[in-house]
């Protein structure tokens, strides 16, 4: 029984971080209706920028208390990768807006393959390992819970809040949910639908950075092709949610986490991420439109 | 006369201002996109710490790039574009005769692939042939092949299936496992993997029958990652990542073999000296053959039912199924074909490496198979193979170049940037010709006289 516990807190941890990047996902594919592939290296580029700017914190201050740290290397995080899908959505994604459904998928994956190699080029090809950030471990009740999970947790439950109180109580939330209902009307109505989907980009890129800097503190690791096997897995708790949904998409990544701690402590490790994709298609063969997802209405 | 002079004097000295300010805003983006990826180097010290290298220098080309590039595009291209774009407008394109060489492209294409190995044989001899012949010839040509397999699918059908490479895989797995372990002839595996393939794209294309979109991208991705992890974890069979080596060679149809041991070898049949470009030239008569056997089983295919209840299924789902079109069986023949194609170029591959490992099928494989039919415009077969030359021969030729390095000192890898450069094209290729490098159908149904139509015409479909 603790033992399965324990793996529900591991599980859970795991989810948020999916949940976090699968948010970004689920947005843009809400408002616009494009998957974007290169939301996965948005968020190693966050894991990267937290790690540079941890680096250079400590370069800098020296013995900087780590609550700071980490709180500076999220803001930076955020911040960068924001400004990275800010650009990105203005060069690449918006002259295809118009275009058929295959164009700006294709430019998303052409952007993945190219932020990677930017990192890998600029970055060096190797991991970083950084020094543990956060160590302590809590016993309770017989289950290890570490500091680590529980920052992970509560960073992941406020950015939820804050970002649930923003889509559905502020002007700014209304025209996102205007613009994905209906762009043209939305735009008739006064709502700069650009500025809208910009913002919606940027919001879902510092959200994967927060994911990022969560992801480097609990592996203490990262590598430039660390933003593919995270990014798919998101992307897989997106669209298992049903895709378009936000609490579709938190729910989904809580079920990656879930399944992938509960199949590796219960049967092997080395199937964990068939697990992850047969439930997938499982799920969507059965429910076609995830779990949350609205059932598309065919028109004629 | 003097008032005129004036403003457009004053237009272009704003256009002037508002170039130098836009390059200037263009320089802080940069400096903010780049100042900790470029201006700060992540590196590893003797004791395995992280340390930081500085790097200001390479930040400031970065941003003066940004900046001058910004300037130019604001101050001479667009206004450049535009004026050109008016005086198409004020002028209206005449119907232009297609040329000689655009009416017979595709023949004078095979053509100069017949005589490419020769040519290459002829100006660098026979070993300095090796690599024209084996890097680009035969690479191209498998690209040409898997591109055109999964045109079916995506062009023809409408189907987007993001895990082609599964079946890329099954057609190498099985060539180089049934040769190994049963030692099976690769002239009988060949249309074996094939079958096996389609088989499979049945199996799988049979769950997701009723995904649509981007539901059927993701399950099909899921497929394509499942088939690698096994691939990966069934170590017993596969031998895990190490992969199978020493895969049979491919004999002229069992007349003569390209063993260097066995007594019917090739060159000891003829008499000539022993080299390995008989068989890398033999493999590029046969890629090439098979290439031309996808293209005329595609040509015709769409002039059959089948091929055109495919295009139909792409146009519209629900008309076709109220024509009484079976779309089941229509989108499972899709996926068969598509993937029989994708397994015939798997077992070749496997042949030409002699050595298949899971790390030859990942999704990047899929990605670039599929950014090559859409970059050749979704469904022409010329288009396709002209983007699978440009993208693949065009990031093969930067292992080519040398000369870099004299300029940019022996530190220099042109390979490292090779994924980058090929990422950058995609989007590149992509916002500039959304609808790839040949952007009009022959339709195959026609009234009166055959007539090229815009691809913009035809859907994408949304299975």
């Amino acid at each position: 029984m603790e033992y399965f516990v324990q793996q529900l807190v591991n599980g859970l941890t795991l989810g948020s971080i999916y949940g976090l990047i699968a948010i970004g996902y689920t947005m843009v594919y809400g408002i616009i209706g494009m998957v974007n592939f290169a939301h996965g290296d948005i968020f190693m580029l966050g894991g990267f920028a937290a790690l540079i700017v941890y680096l250079v914190l400590v370069g800098l201050f020296g013995g900087i208390p780590i609550a700071l740290a980490l709180f500076v290397m999220i803001v930076v995080a955020m911040l960068m990768t924001g400004l990275w899908n800010w650009v990105i959505e203005k060069m690449a994604y918006r002259p295809l807006r118009g275009s058929f459904r295959l164009a700006p998928l294709i430019t998303a994956i052409g952007m993945s393959i190219a932020l990677s190699n930017f990192i890998q080029v600029t970055q060096g090809p190797r991991n970083k390992p950084v020094p543990p950030l956060v160590s302590s471990v809590y016993d309770v009740f017989g289950i290890s819970i570490s500091l680590k999970q529980i920052i992970i947790v509560m960073v992941t439950a406020v950015l939820l809040t804050i970002f649930w109180y923003i889509v559905n109580h502020t002007p700014l939330g209304r025209a996102q949910r205007a613009t994905e209902q209906d762009r043209k009307m939305a735009a008739l109505l006064g709502i700069d639908v650009d500025k809208t989907i910009s913002i919606t980009f940027v919001m879902g890129a510092a959200l994967a950075a927060v994911a990022g800097t969560m992801y480097l503190m609990y592996y203490g690791v990262i590598v430039f092709t660390d933003g593919f096997t995270p990014g798919v897995k998101a992307f897989t708790a997106a669209v298992l949610g049903g895709i378009g949904s936000l609490p579709g998409a938190v729910l989904g990544g809580l079920m990656i986490g879930l399944i992938e701690s509960l199949w590796s402590a219960y049967f092997t490790i080395d199937y964990k991420d068939v697990a992850t994709f047969s439930i997938l298609a499982v799920v969507l063969i059965f429910k076609p439109s995830g779990i949350l997802g609205r059932p598309e209405v065919e028109k004629v | 006369m003097a008032n005129i002079t004036n403003t457009t004097e004053s237009a272009g000295s704003n256009l002037m201002v508002r170039a130098l300010r836009e390059a200037f805003y263009a320089g802080i983006v940069a400096l903010g996109l780049f100042v900790l990826y470029v201006g700060l180097k992540t590196d590893q010290n003797i004791l395995n710490e992280l340390v930081l290298v500085q790097r200001w220098g390479l930040l400031a080309t970065f941003v003066a790039i940004a900046m001058v590039g910004r300037f130019l595009a604001v101050a001479y291209v667009r206004p450049w574009f535009e004026t050109r774009r008016a005086a198409k407008a004020a002028a209206p394109a005449a119907e232009r005769e297609a040329g000689f060489v655009a009416r017979n492209f595709g023949l004078l294409a095979v053509a100069a692939l017949v005589v490419y190995p020769i040519l290459m044989v002829a100006l660098f001899g026979f070993q300095g042939s090796l690599k024209w012949v084996d890097n680009f010839g035969i690479q191209i040509l498998i690209y040409v092949l898997l591109a055109w397999g999964l045109n079916i699918v995506v062009g023809l059908a409408g189907l987007l299936d993001l895990g082609y490479v599964a079946f890329y895989a099954v057609g190498a797995y099985s060539y180089a496992l049934l040769s190994s372990y049963l030692g099976l002839s690769f002239w009988l595996l060949l249309p074996m993997a094939g079958i096996l393939a389609a088989l499979w794209g049945t199996i799988l294309g049979f769950p997701v029958l009723r995904l649509k979109g981007d539901y059927l991208a993701i399950v099909t991705l899921a497929f394509g990652e499942i088939i690698r992890l096994v691939l990966i974890n069934w170590t017993e069979v596969t031998k895990g990542t190490f992969g199978i080596s020493g895969i049979a060679k491919a004999s002229v149809f069992g007349i003569w073999s390209f063993d260097v041991s066995a007594t019917n070898n090739f060159a000891k049949a003829f008499g000539l000296p022993m080299s390995s470009a008989y068989y890398k030239i033999f493999l590029f008569y046969l890629a090439l053959a098979l290439c031309m056997l996808a293209a005329f089983v595609t040509i015709r295919l769409r002039r059959m039912p089948i091929g055109r209840a495919w295009e139909a299924l792409r146009e519209d789902e629900i008309a076709c199924r109220s024509l009484g079109i079976n779309t089941v069986t229509t989108k499972l023949t899709a996926f068969a074909t598509g993937a029989m194609f994708g397994g015939i170029a798997g077992s070749f591959f496997a042949v030409r490496q002699g050595f298949v490992s899971p790390e030859s099928f990942v999704f990047l494989e899929s990605a670039i198979i599929l950014a090559i039919v859409v970059l050749g415009g979704m469904g022409s077969l010329v288009g396709i193979a002209v983007a699978a030359t440009l993208m693949i021969g065009g990031t093969e030729l930067l292992r080519e170049m040398d000369f870099l390095k004299r300029i940019f000192g022996p530190d220099f890898t042109p390979e490292l940037y090779r994924m980058l450069i090929f990422g950058l094209a995609m989007i590149i290729v992509m916002v500039w010709k959304p609808r790839g490098f040949v952007g009009s159908r022959e339709p195959t149904a026609f009234l009166k006289e055959r007539k090229s139509v815009s691809g913009s015409f035809t859907k994408e479909g949304h299975g």
